[in-house]
């Protein structure tokens, strides 16, 4: 009971000063039917050795990405995270700190916050950004409620191939209003927002043009959605876009199972009051120095309750720190530099599994991940390569299969892919 | 003024010029402010030059600086001497539960066999992963007495959403397209009624008693407003213990009231701490609740998340709640979707939830075990009571004549604001005096109110030198020595913010 500071005397000193005669006593507000009749049918209390053994066999019986070739993305990636990240995030400081309502006490917090925003709007070249969302599926829901907001209108069109799991998520989140329509395609005079993913879900980098001018002409939101936020390294920043969101777990923050991860959400800045989420911004102490709160807090439902922009309270707050830290490190030339090592990562990928007999590539244009056919069903491919040591990527209807590679993917590893593929497809 | 007092004030003056730094204190600029290095704190490989096959142009310049790496660790380092954390001390916040976050829980999610799997790897490939989730599952299902566990939620208020959707998801399947109504208490936190209306539900307020609770008229009335049979009415959010730290004396009369009218009973999980090991809510009439792993499982806030709101369900409701679940097969694990559970509402975040958030939970279950659990909930309501027993003479107490508290202890303001001293210019001087604030003008039901919530890992000397502060505050107040409390804090890294000029000129972003 390691956790537990109080004694045998501290507790009788208190409830002495209480004035109860038992523990049980200050319970006697809850019906007796309710109390756990003894003990919990659960073990007792572990020490750290033993909690070590279970948990960390657990964890051995894991395929992780740290010791096997690994071509597996479709949404999250496994990139290096530079040991100064997670040192900054273990700090007691930012790590056992409360949300910023304090902000004369956790000004640290909010500056990194600001930094945050600040990288997030210039790598998608938006004007605004929020201190984060949950994922990025559910703030593709999020992009798509504000656009329904701000337009008074209930169609959401998906422009393009988007991750399954966020159209999964958005068709969730929809299904709560009624009148609203989710469909593919061509947008209209009733269409809040079209969503465009890009690199899509196959791995190519889009256009914006012409979605542009289409939203134009109908009155629509522009939404683009990216999931691999290293990609806007190499690829122009979404400016044509009114609302950019997605997933950043790419930096700073690892793979973990599928989270926590690290939802952003960038919009132009006449949108603000209609945002999603925690702002914070820029002001003034009683002594003029700089500092900063968190604002704009009558979207959110502390204050307007039920009219509330969104219902979001707790978000990512750590990995948004880790993502600060990591891209502080990356700089211009770092971020620049990690976009084009993951592409020619991939693009080397593609020269090799082009050359096993049976296998051709969908994409002509790719970032760092994109489709092949197979000459077998892909499930089972990905299966045979499981057992052979090889999580060999995403394996999509029939025998198409996605390819992921990057800054970790070494020859070695593009070579044992290879091999093990001839093995498999014969 | 003496020499010395003259050499100190120079030597202040020339440090308070050239950047504020003086002792510990330190100042830091945004990074964008800072001298630009020619490369940035990584060293990458060059690339090898490849043709470029993006099909798009090549992005132009974003704007970073780039800053080598001790720049950037000492930028970080700074930063974080400006903040309170609960390795710092006392956080009394109440319905926060923040609580003692052990070391072991982080060493744990970062094991690579945890940090460095993918949601979509093979389940032949990830079993460790499956058995810890289904571990979990069957500890929250024990402790809530509710046999319908979901993890995929990703914090407090995406688990009220999951609650919410779940509900009204099972009143699609049996066709009661006309309950449309959720009753909420007035003291519920603001996340309630707005995921109500984001589930499609209008909000019937029930007003709280003089006690703090809702009583069985007041609930009947609310119950009853707008039909005989509450054919309209879907369900109650209430929060039990409630916000007033209260446990609702006539949960079960009410929850029976709901059941007979075929509404569902959501508890917000928010004040789970006060009951954990001992009193189960699936005994008390609760049909679905989320559980905050960032509050009573001690996963650290992280100074605003991550955190992760599983949904504890009855057998009832548990076909609807978003997928996926792991589910036991043999000897094996498995995750279940929509083939599988075609009752379900469907996703409601990427991926399988807070895998990372599972692993530290997990591990503080794990270390208090059954008895450890039962240990936490009676020690956080015994200092709780303990706090209010001491100062409900220097604070007005609006409850404290009714009975005990459950984990947390309501005070407010009324006797110093008569002085002009207010909720918040106590809370501003608690950080004065080197502790966090407790929860400041929540509940709303009363004006000026303060919510405090010792936890179980706090100290009886350390909960003594608070109430100290208190009373020192009071007895200070009562004596007319008041102007002070409006000038706090005046030793924080920054004295109080213009919140007003934030929002009305808004600046999100460097230039």
């Amino acid at each position: 009971m390691r956790y537990l500071p109080q004694t045998k005397n501290s507790r009788a000193a208190m409830l002495e000063a209480v004035g109860a005669s038992s523990i049980d006593d200050l319970y006697r507000d809850i019906p007796k039917s309710a109390f756990v009749d003894g003990k919990l049918n659960l073990p007792d209390h572990k020490g750290e050795l033993e909690v070590e053994r279970i948990l960390g066999g657990y964890a051995n019986e894991n395929l992780s990405a740290a010791n096997v070739p690994f071509f597996l993305g479709a949404g999250v990636y496994y990139h290096h995270i530079p040991s100064t990240v997670d040192h900054v995030i273990q700090r007691s400081e930012y790590l056992t700190a409360y949300t910023p309502y304090q902000p004369e006490i956790a000004q640290g917090t909010l500056q990194a916050l600001f930094e945050f925003q600040t990288f997030v709007a210039k790598l998608t070249g938006q004007e605004v950004a929020n201190a984060s969302m949950y994922d990025g599926a559910t703030a593709t829901a999020e992009a798509a409620l504000m656009a329904m907001r701000v337009t008074k209108r209930k169609k959401i069109v998906v422009g393009n191939a988007l991750h399954p799991d966020y159209r999964a998520v958005l068709k969730t989140y929809l299904g709560n209003f009624e009148g609203c329509a989710l469909t593919d395609g061509e947008p209209d005079n009733e269409t809040a927002c079209v969503i465009v993913q890009s690199p899509d879900f196959y791995g190519a980098p889009h256009k914006y043009e012409t979605f542009r001018k289409i939203c134009n002409e109908t009155g629509a939101l522009l939404v683009v959605v990216v999931n691999e936020i290293v990609s806007l390294g190499l690829l122009p920043a979404p400016v044509e876009a009114d609302i950019v969101c997605g997933e950043a777990q790419s930096i700073g923050v690892a793979m973990s199972f599928g989270g926590p991860h690290l939802g952003f959400f960038a919009c132009r800045e006449k949108f603000i009051r209609q945002m999603p989420g925690r702002l914070c911004g820029m002001t003034e102490d009683a002594d003029g120095k700089r500092g900063f709160v968190l604002t704009l807090s009558t979207r959110e439902q502390h204050i307007r309750r039920e009219k509330a922009t969104s219902n979001i309270c707790t978000n990512q707050g750590l990995c948004a720190l880790a993502f600060t830290v990591h891209m502080s490190l990356l700089g211009e030339n770092g971020f620049k530099r990690l976009a084009r090592l993951n592409h020619e990562a991939a693009c080397k990928l593609a020269d090799a599994v082009v050359k096993v007999s049976g296998v051709s590539v969908r994409n002509e244009c790719f970032f760092n991940e994109f489709a092949v056919d197979l000459p077998k069903p892909s499930k089972d491919v990905v299966e045979a390569l499981a057992q052979r040591g090889i999580v060999g990527g995403y394996a999509l209807e029939g025998n198409g299969l996605l390819l992921c590679a990057t800054e970790m993917t070494t020859d070695e590893d593009i070579a044992a892919l290879v091999s093990a593929l001839k093995e498999v497809l014969v | 003024m003496s020499a010395e007092a003259k050499v100190i004030d120079m030597a202040y003056k020339i440090q308070q010029a050239e950047d504020g730094n003086r002792g510990l204190h330190y100042e830091e600029n945004l990074l964008w402010e800072k001298e630009y290095s020619d490369e940035p704190g990584v060293d990458l490989p060059e690339p090898a030059g490849l043709a470029s096959r993006t099909g798009v142009e090549v992005r132009g310049e974003i704007g970073l600086p780039n800053v080598s790496e001790p720049q950037v660790l000492r930028h970080f380092v700074r930063m974080s001497t400006w903040n309170y954390s609960i390795d710092h001390g006392f956080f009394p916040l109440g319905s926060c539960t923040m609580k003692h976050n052990p070391r072991l829980n982080e060493k744990m999610a970062r094991l690579p066999g945890h940090a460095h799997i993918h949601p979509a790897q093979p389940e032949s490939t990830v079993q460790g992963a499956l058995k810890l989730m289904y571990e979990l599952q069957s500890w929250l299902s024990e402790m809530t007495g509710l046999p319908g566990v979901c993890l995929t939620p990703a914090a407090g208020a995406h688990g009220e959403l999951a609650g919410m959707m779940t509900i009204a998801r099972a009143h699609e399947q049996k066709g009661n397209t006309h309950k449309k109504v959720v009753l909420i208490p007035d003291s519920a936190h603001g996340t309630n009624p707005a995921t109500a209306v984001m589930c499609g539900f209008k909000v019937r307020n029930v007003p709280t008693g003089d006690t703090g609770c809702v009583t069985v008229e007041a609930f009947k009335e609310a119950l009853y407003a707008e039909s005989e049979d509450a054919a309209e009415v879907a369900g109650m959010m209430v929060t039990n213990p409630n916000t007033c730290g209260l446990f609702e004396k006539d949960i079960v009369e009410i929850a029976d009231l709901l059941h007979k009218a075929g509404g569902y009973f959501y508890c917000d999980g928010a004040n789970f701490n006060a009951l954990v090991g001992k009193v189960r809510p699936g005994d008390f009439g609760v049909d679905v609740m989320h559980i905050n792993l960032h509050k009573t499982f001690s996963t650290p806030h992280g100074g605003g998340g991550p955190g992760s709101g599983p949904i504890c369900t009855s057998a009832e409701l548990a076909p609807y709640v978003p997928v996926p679940t792991v589910v036991k097969k043999g000897d094996s694990y498995a995750l279940e979707w929509e083939e599988d559970r075609p009752e379900t509402f469907g996703r409601l975040k990427g991926f399988q939830g807070q895998f990372g958030m599972f692993v530290r939970a997990l591990a503080y279950m794990m270390s208090h075990g059954a008895d450890g659990l039962r240990q936490v909930s009676e020690d956080a309501v015994l200092g709780a009571n303990y706090v209010l027993s001491q100062l409900k003479d220097d604070y007005h107490a609006p409850y404290a004549a009714n009975g005990p508290c459950m984990h947390e202890a309501l005070l407010t303001d009324k006797k110093q604001k008569e002085a002009g001293v207010t909720t918040l210019d106590i809370a501003k001087a608690l950080t004065e005096y080197g502790f966090h604030p407790m929860t400041v003008y929540f509940p709303l039901v009363l004006p000026g109110t303060m919510l405090i919530e010792p936890t179980e890992t706090e100290s009886k000397d350390s909960i003594d030198r608070f109430i100290t502060v208190m009373k020192g505050f009071a007895a200070d107040i009562k004596a007319g020595d008041t102007e002070k409390f409006h000038a706090f804090p005046l030793s924080t890294p920054r004295r109080r913010l213009d919140e007003v000029k934030a929002a009305r000129n808004p600046v999100l972003r460097w230039a």
